[in-house]
């Protein structure tokens, strides 16, 4: 383990601090190493009690030290990495100033590959919906005969949900009542009647804050008995972030490349095996349709995963925010939910599950509006009382996402004027995304040194990439990671922005990316084509 | 018992009941659930949140009777637990939703019922959005126009003090922001924890997070007697204090003050910066009510401000973080979640950090980050929205003046309460007198007396209020906080019910 940080080491060289130097040597006993990394941070950066004030008075000139210094604040926080939004992320903003202020570039424009971000690709939003949220904002619209009188009632019902009939007010820390009904409803109809309480739903800032919430609740313990949770490798790195923050304990299971991206029982088994040497493993993350990796997982995969949380007692976490994203011939969507009380009572009483969905991705890409739910199952009444107090603090979600989140899992029905337009814009956004997620798959496969699994679902691709051994060295002379030195270049290069894959996880050795499939289809062929065109400069330059 | 304490008991059988059949079925074990309450965070189960708590709980149980049919001796809840302006019938500001709607669906902008000016406003927000449109995500610190604009609010707020837009970090409410400030400062173990000074009465937001952060609350007590006055004595006392316990790094202020309504003098906000120096802590500014000041002779300083009046030595040294939200002030636009925070002095690597932990969460809510924008850059003089704006605004604000000075009026002509002056903010604070009997039965009820006065209260009279217990108090003292929201005429029904609870409650228990 690193104990000191290069960073530390300056400021030891520079005698800054005695205290600082002395703590350095403690570590806490005993644990394998790996728990230590991850749970107990190492105590450099406790506090130094009253010692800027001596300092000041000592130098007299210089700029009296922080209270808030790299040194001393929350370790945890430092742990924390989310490479979705990481320094490529920066360099990308910086290079879209740069090219804006008439600075010469090898390319005109920024493709931001990075991230999920549908609109920001151009993909228009879903008219019944915006029509919904203005009538909303404005109610005076309400009577402006333009509007479809289907998008006037859901608007009526949601703002008659609302304290004094207005999106401004505070709802309820769970999430408007008659938004969780239809919610309920919703899962209902897409679980083939498997029963739903609205009292189980509860809606969130998006999916990731459900996803925080819920982790924040399972982590407990110190040294061996801290809670362990289990999560995908490659996974989406709020997950890693997270654990990281809450100083749990992250567990990695490897998801199977040879097999396009597959969960595999043994390799559970194995992780958790392990884990249970340091940790107390308590629970299980499994992403479907996979992001990054894009794989949809089958009726039999899920079955096995519910056994396997049962027999080692492990809370399920589904998140299936991509849910309505799946693409490939044969695959279909199975919610943990529906599978889990095909299973019986054995299991539909037992397990422990929350799952995850959101209104940004699916077919209406609305990230801005922090729209989302979770739905707990089996959860212990008591806790449900400190969920239910824990959101409270917070107050509320959006409003406006919550009422965005009411229209997607309460569309236009047939018979309603809004319903076909509804109908063709979610199945053209639906339809190009498959062709989209094919037409990947494909070309970058033909490129030497790329392979790629197909695209089942979700909305990334995460090829592997060969990268040549003098890259890796002079990569790992410039202290970077051989795919980051890899997608900086692409960067600097051609203006395409994607995620390195080890931002990710990967297994050791291998390289990949995550690039988005959004872009409309004329673009996406020049994005790949450019990375194809990318991929041969660099082998060559490197071999 | 009285009916909810009846409720109460019931629902715990219920739940005994449900146990216990649970592990008949399973026969196996009582080896249970993975995640229960001995089993989940220690953290989580400390935090307390009073203005959410178990009496709004059971106000929305009786409201849900009311609905069944059930008889009460009043017909409505009154929920003037919660700084809620639009659910207690205020109206949003009109050209704020306009432009929403119009950037909400931009199909409208051909539509010529809008205004020019809000129509120009939906165009500069949606080009500062990705792919024109709120439902991309935006940067995590904020769309970069709109903390523009914030920044130039600020230096005009400020008379003309520069603030720079990379200082500023968009949030989802205040709260947010708060919270993840505290996240960054909260390190070390044992006596080395840090500790976080926070005001007693305090608005609870902070002790709860000091709790989820596991992170050590520091009181100091406001001076009742004194128009809830912050005392740097009083400071001074609470820290030296704390010294022998934890690591003190941080001092919140609240001002103008939640739940107490105090505004600060400029003087005292200089005592606390000074104080903040010497002793070496990270100040934050809760200034959410910052437009909302009605006391004569009262004005709202800013803490940016004051500090760069007091020159180089303070203002390029003391770090601090100040807050403000779209939800309070005249908008009280709560369902939005917008907000941001002005950052002064942070140290360049832990805005770094800062960053990165903001991303994780992606971004703020697009729709509040557009909200605020019309907030920090409302209409102008010369444009077509200006007029109704001011209007608008002036209607509400003049009206909470005067709701804050009947409040305190009435309140004052009750036996048994007293109330300070509502200099500003949204809440009067008023302390009652309760009878030793009552005491006596609430404990033997296991309840705070606040608690069970509060609760009676909702009981008969159908109003919901939040027991000073939740923000805290001196010990032996009773409190509870009530909003001034209400219609004035409505708010006149309350006070009056309140009056005549209060002098039933004192005859019943003496």
């Amino acid at each position: 383990m690193q104990v000191l940080s290069s960073r530390n080491v300056r400021l030891l060289s520079r005698g800054r601090n005695e205290v600082f130097a002395g703590r350095s040597g403690a570590q806490r006993p005993g644990g394998d190493p790996r728990t230590r990394s991850l749970t107990c941070p190492p105590l450099l950066s406790a506090t130094r009690r009253g010692l800027p004030k001596e300092k000041m008075s000592e130098n007299g000139i210089m700029s009296r030290a922080k209270v808030l210094t790299i040194d001393t604040m929350n370790p945890t926080v430092k742990k924390v990495e989310y490479a979705v939004r990481g320094p490529i992320v920066q360099r990308a903003v910086e290079l879209e100033r740069e090219l804006s202020e008439g600075m010469k570039k090898p390319f005109a424009e920024v493709i931001k590959a990075n991230i999920g971000d549908a609109h920001a690709m151009g993909q228009q939003p879903i008219t019944f919906f915006r029509q919904v949220l203005a009538l909303c904002s404005y109610p005076e619209l309400l009577s402006d005969s333009t509007f479809p009188e289907d998008a006037k009632s859901r608007a009526c019902r949601i703002l008659q949900s609302c304290g004094g009939n207005s999106m401004g007010s505070y709802s309820a820390s769970q999430g408007i009542d008659s938004v969780r009904q239809d919610v309920a409803r919703y899962i209902e109809r897409r679980d083939g009647g498997v029963a739903c309480d609205p009292d189980n739903i509860y809606l969130t800032t998006g999916a990731s804050d459900g996803i925080v919430t819920m982790l924040k609740l399972l982590v407990c313990g110190e040294g061996t008995t801290r809670t362990g949770v289990m999560i995908p490798i490659p996974q989406y790195p709020l997950y890693s972030a997270a654990l990281a923050e809450l100083g749990a304990v992250q567990i990695n299971y490897f998801l199977n490349e040879e097999k396009c991206w597959s969960l595999d029982i043994t390799e559970l088994q194995r992780a958790v095996n392990e884990a249970r040497q340091y940790c107390n493993p308590r629970a299980l993350c499994i992403i479907n349709p996979g992001n990054p990796t894009g794989q949809v997982q089958s009726r039999q995969c899920i079955e096995d995963v519910i056994r396997f949380a049962a027999k080692e007692r492990l809370f399920l976490m589904a998140d299936e925010v991509y849910q309505d994203n799946v693409y490939a011939e044969g695959c279909q969507f199975h919610s943990f939910k529906k599978v889990l009380f095909e299973m019986g009572p054995e299991y539909a009483e037992t397990v422990e599950l929350a799952s995850f969905h959101s209104t940004s991705k699916c077919y209406m890409g609305e990230c801005g509006f922090r729209g989302g739910y979770m739905e707990i199952i089996n959860m212990d009444d008591e806790v449900k009382d400190q969920l239910t107090k824990l959101l409270s603090v917070r107050l509320c979600p959006p409003v406006p996402g919550q009422a965005l989140m009411d229209l997607v899992v309460n569309p236009p029905q047939p018979g309603e004027p809004s319903y076909g337009s509804f109908i063709k814009e979610r199945t053209a956004t639906l339809s190009a995304l498959a062709e989209k997620a094919k037409l990947t798959e494909q070309v970058l496969n033909t490129v030497q040194g790329i392979s790629c699994n197909p695209v089942q679902g979700a909305m990334y691709s995460f090829p592997r990439i060969t990268i040549p051994e003098k890259a890796v060295k002079e990569a790992t002379e410039t202290g970077q990671q051989p795919d980051m030195f890899y997608c900086m270049k692409m960067l600097e290069e051609t203006g395409i922005c994607l995620v390195p894959g080890s931002g990710f996880g990967q297994k050791d050795g291998t390289y990949h990316f995550r690039m988005t499939i959004l872009p409309p289809t004329d673009k996406l062929k020049i994005l790949l084509n450019k990375v194809k065109e990318f991929h041969q400069r660099f082998t060559q330059q490197y071999s | 018992v009285p009916l909810w304490g009846i409720t109460l008991q019931l629902q715990r059988c219920a739940r005994d009941i449900t146990n216990m059949s649970q592990q008949a079925v399973n026969g196996v074990s009582h080896r249970g659930r993975v995640l229960t309450l001995d089993s989940m965070n220690p953290n989580v189960k400390r935090v307390e949140y009073a203005v959410r708590g178990p009496i709004v709980q059971r106000a929305v149980q009786i409201e849900k009777e009311l609905k069944e049919g059930a008889k009460k001796p009043f017909t409505e809840v009154i929920k003037a637990n919660i700084g809620d302006a639009h659910a207690m019938g205020q109206k949003p500001i009109t050209f704020f939703r306009q432009v929403l709607a119009l950037c909400s669906y931009p199909a409208l902008l051909e539509d010529s019922k809008f205004p020019e000016d809000a129509k120009q406003r939906a165009r500069r927000i949606l080009e500062a959005c990705g792919g024109h449109s709120i439902g991309a995500y935006s940067a995590s610190q904020g769309i970069e126009c709109i903390r523009q604009d914030v920044a130039r609010y600020i230096e005009k707020r400020d008379g003309g003090i520069p603030s720079n837009p990379d200082n500023i970090y968009l949030s989802t409410g205040a709260s947010d922001a708060i919270v993840t400030i505290l996240k960054l400062l909260v390190c070390g173990e044992g006596r080395d924890r840090t500790g976080v000074m926070i005001s007693i009465p305090q608005y609870p937001l902070y002790s709860a997070a000091l709790a989820d952060l596991g992170a050590v609350q520091i009181n100091y007590y406001l001076d009742e007697d004194n128009c809830w006055s912050l005392n740097i004595t009083e400071l001074r006392r609470a820290l030296s204090a704390a010294r022998e316990h934890c690591n003190p790094r941080v001092l919140c202020i609240i001002n103008p003050g939640n739940p107490t309504g105090q505004v600060q003098s400029r003087q005292c906000i200089e005592d606390v910066i000074r104080f903040a120096k010497e002793e070496h802590l990270f100040l934050m500014a809760d200034e959410v009510y910052q437009d909302n000041v009605y006391a004569e002779g009262c004005q709202f300083h800013s803490f940016k401000k004051v500090l760069f009046e007091m020159g180089p030595e303070y203002s390029n040294t003391v770090e601090m973080a100040s807050f403000h939200s779209t939800s309070k002030c005249y908008m009280g636009e709560c369902g939005f979640r917008g907000g941001y925070m002005e950052v002064i002095n942070l140290d360049p690597e832990v805005k770094a950090q800062l960053i990165k932990l903001v991303s994780v969460r992606l971004c703020p809510p697009v729709p509040g980050q557009a909200l605020l924008d019309l907030v920090v850059n409302p209409p102008q003089p010369d444009e077509p929205s200006y007029a109704t704006f001011m209007k608008e605004r002036t209607a509400v604000l003049s009206a909470l003046a005067e709701k804050a000075r009947l409040t305190e009026q009435i309140f004052n002509t009750v036996p048994g309460i007293t109330c300070n002056p509502v200099q500003g903010a949204m809440y009067t604070f008023p302390r009652i007198t309760l009878p030793q009997k009552a005491i006596d039965k609430a404990k033997e009820l296991g309840l705070v007396p606040d608690m069970f006065y509060c609760m009676r209260l909702l009981d008969e009279e159908g109003i919901c209020l939040v027991p000073g217990s939740g923000f805290g108090q001196r010990e032996g003292t009773y409190h509870f906080r009530m909003t001034i929201l209400p219609p004035t005429e409505k708010l006149k029904v309350v006070l009056q019910k309140i009056r005549e609870f209060q002098l039933r409650f004192t005859q019943e228990f003496s």
